[in-house]
């Protein structure tokens, strides 16, 4: 049984728990499953500037707050207590890539030569921290939501438009993976 | 946690909230502050998913747009059909929440936003490695770097939300 936790999950098993949250959080207490809300919560808690589309009373979506909190503690039991020490096993053509850009740390959820505190001083760190993290703020919020809220949430309840932002968000991912990403890299 | 806040709301509060947030929640049960721990739990489970099924890794990501795996579309797949699948059934049977509260869905309208915010975001998730949920795990595994990103996309949410007037829609 311990066994089982520690490997990685299978995608069926991940699917399914996530699938389920939806459900979960709205017999909970009607609630939308959203992360990216959240972003928008917290300029409206700290910085609010009287902008319109900050001001409202952000203590009502405080629920919110408690799940990326609690996801932030699950990435911490997770780490220290289901983990195994086996490094992410990656596709070899995508290893090869990688090792042209300097990347061979496998070990973590993140490429330790791409992410960390020294790198945010490189062109290249600041580019995919910085710059990479801008675009999901902004992108997530222009479209309405992110992954959870249109792809999960969105598709669940069949709206069409969250059809139209998935896709929307597929395409720029293949474009930036494949098209702009490797020159990011090489700088 | 008095209110200060409230002199901000505004008639259009509703309407500002829903158009743009999927996080709707206009109960009008007053809880105590801790019953939002229930939400904390299920946060815990979702961030251990996280972890344990790689969908936090960067490598994992930069495999989906490469279509070098399918895990990831495995992933979201199985997710939708199963939420696909609770919605139905709460909708068909009027299921109400645990409160006895009616359970709402609020149809999205669609915007240029969903495209011309959809692509920024995707060229952001491949650059990242992480859409905002998987952001917070990541911090968790112990990637603290990991908050100078998040910083940087709540900026970009204000930045649109400055902006706002000004953005195609």
């Amino acid at each position: 049984m311990i066994e089982t936790i520690t490997q990685p999950w299978p995608w069926y098993t991940a699917g399914i728990i996530i699938g389920l949250i939806v459900p979960a959080l709205l017999i909970l207490g009607n609630k939308h499953f959203g992360i990216s809300a959240n972003l928008r919560h917290a300029c409206a808690a700290c910085l609010p500037s009287n902008i319109p589309f900050f001001s409202y009373d952000w203590k009502k979506e405080i629920w919110n707050f408690f799940f990326v909190g609690g996801i932030l503690v699950g990435g911490i039991i997770s780490t220290l207590y289901l983990g195994s020490d086996e490094p992410v096993i990656v596709h070899p053509e995508l290893a090869k890539e990688l090792a042209n850009y300097g990347i061979t740390d496998f070990s973590g959820m993140v490429p330790a030569e791409l992410f960390s505190f020294e790198n945010l001083l490189t062109v290249r760190g600041l580019l995919i921290m910085i710059v990479g993290g801008f675009f999901v703020g902004f992108g997530a919020r222009y479209a309405g939501g992110c992954t959870s809220g249109h792809a999960i949430m969105g598709l669940s309840d069949l709206q069409w438009p969250s059809l139209v932002a998935t896709i929307c968000f597929m395409i720029g991912g293949f474009i930036m993976a494949n098209f702009i990403l490797p020159f990011i890299l090489n700088l | 946690m008095e209110n200060k806040q409230t002199e901000h709301v505004n008639p259009v509060d509703f309407e500002v909230r829903s158009l743009d947030t999927m996080c709707v929640n206009e109960s009008e049960m007053v809880h105590p502050w801790w019953y939002n721990f229930k939400y904390a739990a299920v946060g815990v489970i979702f961030g251990i998913v996280f972890i344990k099924a790689e969908i936090i890794s960067w490598f994992r990501i930069q495999e989906m747009f490469r279509l070098q795996s399918f895990h990831m579309y495995g992933v979201i797949g199985t997710a939708v059909v199963v939420g696909a699948i609770s919605v139905f059934i709460i909708k068909k049977f009027k299921i109400k929440t645990i409160h006895g509260e009616d359970i709402t869905f609020t149809d999205k309208k669609f915007n240029k936003g969903q495209i011309i915010g959809g692509l920024i975001f995707g060229l952001g998730w491949a650059m990242t490695g992480a859409c905002p949920g998987p952001l917070f795990a990541q911090v968790g595994s112990g990637a603290l770097v990991i908050l100078v990103v998040i910083l940087s996309a709540t900026a970009g949410t204000w930045v649109y939300g400055k902006f706002r007037d000004k953005l195609p829609h």
